[in-house]
């Protein structure tokens, strides 16, 4: 009796063991892992990128989402051996973890060299991607004859009576504020880095504050949109153009005094797939390939040569149009990456009063 | 009972399609002991629970003092209710248990400590007044109920089966104690109960229940030697029952003739004509052995053979095989034995036995 | 031999101790250590930690201390643990990352130019303060500015500028918006109880199946539901305005109605569940008893089956109260932006600015609430437990 009930234990133990000795070699082998902004942005990138590079290479594509934060990251990277890979981060996140190097250094010869990339899109860790902007938005169904043009608008509400939706958060809330205060865009920034200029911004914001809807994800400015619970809103232009074609609608986007910023690829440190991700930022950067991506979702793209293949037709709907650029401001990364923790914390206790 | 102080006139309870009191006529008088007796199932609760106002009653009235309660709430019909399972609130010590139906009616402060103080001295419970329910024994416990359903002085106490949780001894205290409480106090009280001996023991009168209709109210010595039916005559104590035909009626005396032609005389309820089927209901106790030859006058006798002894300690039960069917006979152990076999001859005196009808 | 029970037993709750150990006393003395204490600069800066230790913090400090500096930033080659000193510096100071970030380039570069013509910054007695007040491992800033207060020059504790910190106007408004869902929580879910309490069979089982099913359901679905049904035009808008009872539609989306109503409805089973266990350990006919004492139905309702249902009224409150104030999703989605609850800032701190001792500081604070709330819970309930 004993004979056989040790004996079951030990066949047991063998089975655990075979199973722990698998699952081993199972994690040795751990996919190439892509995270992005998920939605139909990543729906996007998973037709144009990450499958026919898995095609391409043998290297299976696992593609997770994420809704940013730099804290992710660094605790990703802190832990040791991250189960990330290739992240898109924003400009901030790149700026920040870039400072703190918990990024990759990136191997430019294989991405054509910075000059193949606009300014703002190369940095020792990161490769620009996109190119996208925060607008002013409205639905064309809805507002009708005279529509709004400029933040100025955006704060006048005997024009346009109703609710305004703004990303929660005093990145962007901030600069607006002041250019609807009459600040010149290109002395947004100037006027922000004095404590006037943030008092002034707080002081504007004040005047809206009984109109105002805060919108944090980036669907929800156009379901605010189309419910009509409120009149107009910020909201990523790519998103929009989406909708449209996607839901037949007619929301407007005013490019006017718009702010855009680049993502960037980045490679997690210590990523196990550090190699092979190195070789997927190349391949989905590559001009032939990123070209195609405004036919999905209208982002700009900070690789020159990708640019210029892109569909004229296309083109008047992307952040990085000419026409578009020339009345837009870039967002100012240095300044939030210094600023970002004091300014969030007076914007909640704005936001409490 | 002329004092008709409650009353019940065919009083109905249907739980749906289902009747479980039916037509039920019933008067008690002022401070009686009534104990309500019958199997499981009969009705006794439901009674009682249409008395309390915690049932509706769907046909009838049920009136006391002359005021029709059938529409009264529960909490004013002034009646106190004692539970089987005592019902205390757990959450109160003895004290305030007992003083929660005098400050329901207001009673001013310095009364209720007094009164609330007698009725525990009465159950003999005074020292316990801080205690929490759950810190009594059951007996305690059952007497907490009873002080606190008695402290308001209500006009009736109701008690379903309030003994059945306790062990025999406790029980038979308590039933003593209750009896002693309805003579000094005057209660009325109706009680149910399923034990018999309990009922013979505290009523006044029993009320014995058969599947929603009482088919006997009397006193205990009543029920017991003189059944109204086939079913109370079996269901309180022990009987035999030996079928004939009324050959002779004489007053309240009447002839049975049995099958095999033998004829005994007892008593038995007026009403009874000759040729009448009717059953003699025969205690086991009323029953005397005697040798075959002894010589027997101006009683009834009836032969037969000893069949089995079974010895129960203070008495035995002899069963004995008559032409009349089988005979269980009740006999002191002083008297003599009778081997299995023998041939023996029952007597008893026409009073000790009853007619009935089958 | 006789030792083989013991460890038996031992062997039988040690996945328990585990567990205990690794999912609850771990990560507590984390987050206590996280809050109070941040090593990063006394060890990448170490000479720099001892030498401005003896600055009074008047002007600028001396050569010695600069010199402490150059050398402890030209000696550190953990890029990663100087990211954590300049988190936690220009967490003191804004504008320190920039500062920190063009020294260190170029530091590299030339290490014998002067910090102060690398940027003039460093002659801005302000960022020296900052390295001063962060020099010491441990910390109570942290705790401090939590519930917005921050020590002055002169070392004591006073309030931060109004306007500059709102964690206490949050932690006030959890606890409000956290009672208010209590209070609804209880209105409903206290008759609930005592109906499903009261009822047998296929009712019983509807009226427990209704409070269990939102159990089933997950909460991003739930707030979800209650979206749709809130929003301007919403199902009850359009039934409101469908019956002519209002014109235009109310607002009961992204406003303290809507948050109340939607956690109400989230948290409800906790307040029911705990009611109803305690009901049905009640006797059935005291109600019935009280009555016959001569109590009218609302009386023997106040003094007995209230009283008696006592205890799971105070944990269903306690339940629902302590859940109600971690609440993250349910305010940030159906609330207005004055309807944030403390979780939301603990998530910007620790997902969005990776600032994780300020994450820890308020995470503490919320569970030294929950844990005074316990004690009071206990102390309440053992009355009624004696007496049982
Ligand atoms: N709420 C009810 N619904 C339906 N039927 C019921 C209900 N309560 C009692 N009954 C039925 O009514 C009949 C009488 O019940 P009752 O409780 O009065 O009997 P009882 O004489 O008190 O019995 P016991 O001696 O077992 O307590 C039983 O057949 C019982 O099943
Ligand atoms: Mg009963």
């Amino acid at each position: 009796m004993i004979m056989t009930r040790l004996s079951k234990y030990r066949a047991a133990l063998v089975a655990g063991a075979a199973v722990l000795a698998l699952s081993g070699t199972a994690a040795l082998a751990r996919d190439l892992t892509v995270v992005s902004w998920g939605g139909t942005f990543q729906d996007a990138q998973r037709e144009l990128f990450f499958k026919p590079f898995a095609e391409k290479t043998g290297k299976p594509v696992l593609d997770e989402a994420w809704e940013g934060g730099y804290g992710v990251l660094q605790s990703k990277v802190k832990a040791g051996s991250p189960n990330w890979d290739v992240v898109q981060v924003e400009a901030e996140e790149l700026a920040l973890g870039c400072a703190d190097g918990i990024y990759e250094k990136l191997d430019w010869s294989k991405l054509g060299g910075k000059e193949a990339y606009i300014d703002a899109g190369t940095s020792d860790c990161g490769a620009g991607h996109i190119v996208w902007s925060v607008a002013l938005t409205y639905d064309g169904n809805k507002l009708t004859g005279d529509t709004p043009k400029s933040w100025a608008d955006f704060w006048d509400v005997k024009k346009f009576p109703g609710k305004r939706g703004l990303r929660k958060g005093a990145k962007y809330s901030l600069e607006i504020a002041l250019m609807a205060d009459g600040v010149p865009a290109n002395e947004v920034y100037d006027v922000l880095a004095t404590p006037e200029g943030v008092d002034r911004a707080f002081k504007k914001l004040d005047e809206l504050r009984p109109n105002l809807v805060w919108w944090e994800a980036g669907a929800q400015p156009l379901s605010l949109l189309q419910t009509g619970d409120v009149v107009m809103s910020t909201a990523y232009n790519g998103r929009i153009t989406g909708l449209n074609k996607t839901e037949g609608t007619n929301m407007k986007l005013v490019w006017n005094q718009s702010i855009y910023a680049v993502d960037s690829w980045v490679i997690l440190k210590g990523a196990e797939n550090k190699d092979a991700g190195m070789d997927f930022i190349a391949f989905a950067n590559a001009p032939e390939n990123l070209a195609k991506l405004p036919e999905h979702i209208a982002y700009g793209l900070p690789v020159k040569a990708a640019a210029e293949k892109v569909d004229p037709k296309l083109a008047p709907d992307l952040p990085t149009y000419a026409d578009n650029l020339a009345v837009s401001i870039p967002l100012n990364v240095d300044f939030w990456v210094d600023n970002s923790e004091e300014l969030t914390q007076r914007f909640n206790a704005w936001v409490a009063q | 009972m002329t004092d008709s102080f409650m009353r019940f006139d065919k009083v109905t309870k249907d739980y749906g399609s289902v009747r479980v009191v039916e037509d039920l006529d019933l008067t008690i008088a002022r401070g009686e002991f009534v104990s309500l007796l019958g199997p499981s199932g009969s009705g006794k609760t439901t009674l009682l629970m249409m008395l309390a106002g915690f049932e509706s009653v769907t046909a009838g009235a049920i009136t006391l003092d002359g005021q029709r309660l059938n529409d009264v709430p529960t909490y004013k019909r002034d009646m106190g209710v004692v539970f089987q399972n005592y019902a205390l609130f757990p959450h109160m010590t003895i004290a305030r248990n007992v003083a929660f139906p005098l400050e329901m009616r207001g009673t001013p402060k310095s009364e209720i400590a007094t009164r609330v103080k007698r009725a525990l001295d009465m159950v003999q419970l005074g020292h316990l007044s801080d205690r929490m329910p759950g810190q009594l024994s059951g007996g305690q416990q059952q007497r907490v109920a009873l002080a606190r359903s008695l402290v308001f002085e209500p006009r009736v106490v109701l008690m379903d089966e309030p003994l059945g949780a306790l062990d025999k001894q406790l029980r038979e205290q308590m039933q003593l104690d209750i009896r002693e409480l309805h003579h000094r106090l005057g209660l009325t009280i109706i009680f149910v109960t399923h034990d018999q001996d309990e009922a013979l023991t505290m009523s006044d009168r029993i009320a014995v229940f058969n599947k929603g209709q009482i088919q006997q109210c009397a006193s205990p010595r009543q029920v017991y030697d003189h059944p109204a039916n086939r079913f109370v005559a079996e269901f309180i104590g022990e009987t035999n029952l030996l079928a004939g035909k009324v050959s002779g009626v004489d007053g309240g005396r009447v002839a049975l003739t049995l099958p095999d032609g033998s004829v005994l005389q007892a008593d038995g309820a007026p009403g009874f004509s000759v040729g009448d089927d009717a059953l003699l209901s025969l205690r086991p106790e009323r029953i005397d052995l005697h040798g075959p030859a002894d010589a027997l006058t101006g009683l009834n006798t009836l032969r037969g053979d000893v069949a089995d002894t079974i010895y129960q300690g203070d008495h035995l039960r002899i069963v004995i095989v008559t032409a009349a069917g089988r005979i269980i006979a009740r006999v002191p152990r002083k008297a003599a034995e009778w081997p299995n076999g023998s041939q023996v001859v029952l007597s008893f005196r026409p009073t000790d036995g009853w007619v009935i009808a089958p | 031999m006789s030792r083989a029970p013991q460890l038996k037993a031992l062997v039988l709750i040690a996945p328990l101790l585990v567990f205990l150990g690794v999912f609850f006393v771990w990560p507590l003395v984390t987050v206590i250590s996280q809050a109070i204490s941040d090593p990063a600069i006394s060890r990448v800066l170490p000479r720099t930690a001892s030498a401005i230790s003896g600055w009074n913090g008047q002007g600028l400090p001396g050569a010695e201390v600069q010199a402490a500096l150059r050398a402890d930033m030209a000696a550190n080659t953990d890029e990663m643990a100087m990211g954590d000193v300049i988190r936690r510096l220009n967490a003191s100071k804004s504008g320190f990352r920039s500062l920190m970030g063009k020294t260190v380039t170029a530091l590299k570069e030339s290490p014998d130019k002067p910090l102060a013509e690398i940027d003039k910054r460093w002659g801005d007695t302000a960022y020296w303060l900052a390295i001063r007040e962060n020099a010491s491992p441990y910390t109570d800033a942290y705790l401090l500015e939590s519930v917005d207060l921050e020590r002055g020059s002169d070392g004591s504790i006073q309030a931060k500028p109004a306007g500059s910190s709102a964690n206490g106007a949050i932690i006030l408004r959890t606890l409000w918006t956290g009672a208010l869902v209590t209070l609804c929580c209880l209105l409903i879910g206290l008759p609930y109880a005592m109906v499903t309490a009261s009822v047998t069979g296929w009712k019983r089982a509807l009226l427990l199946g209704a409070v269990l099913l939102p159990l089933w359901t997950s909460l991003l679905v739930r707030t979800a539901a209650w979206m749709i049904l809130l929003q301007e035009n919403g199902l009850i808008n359009q039934a409101l305005m469908g019956l002519g009872l209002t014109n235009a539609p109310l607002a009961l989306i992204y406003n303290r109605f809507g948050v109340v109503l939607a956690m109400t409805h989230v948290l409800l089973p906790f307040m029911v569940l705990p009611i109803y266990s305690v009901l049905l350990t009640v006797p059935g006919n005291l109600m019935g008893a009280a009555a016959s004492l001569g109590a009218h139905p609302v009386r023997a309702f106040l003094r007995v089956l209230l009283p008696l249902s006592l205890r799971g009224v105070i944990s269903g409150m306690l339940l629902v109260f302590m859940s109600a104030i971690g609440y993250y999703i349910t305010p940030a989605l159906i609330g207005g932006a004055t309807d944030q609850m403390i979780s939301s800032v603990i998530a910007f701190y620790a997902t969005g600015s990776a600032n994780w001792s300020m994450a820890a500081a308020l995470g503490l604070i919320l569970l030294v609430l929950t844990l005074v709330l316990y004690a009071l819970y206990n102390r309440l309930s053992r009355e009624p437990g004696q007496m049982g």
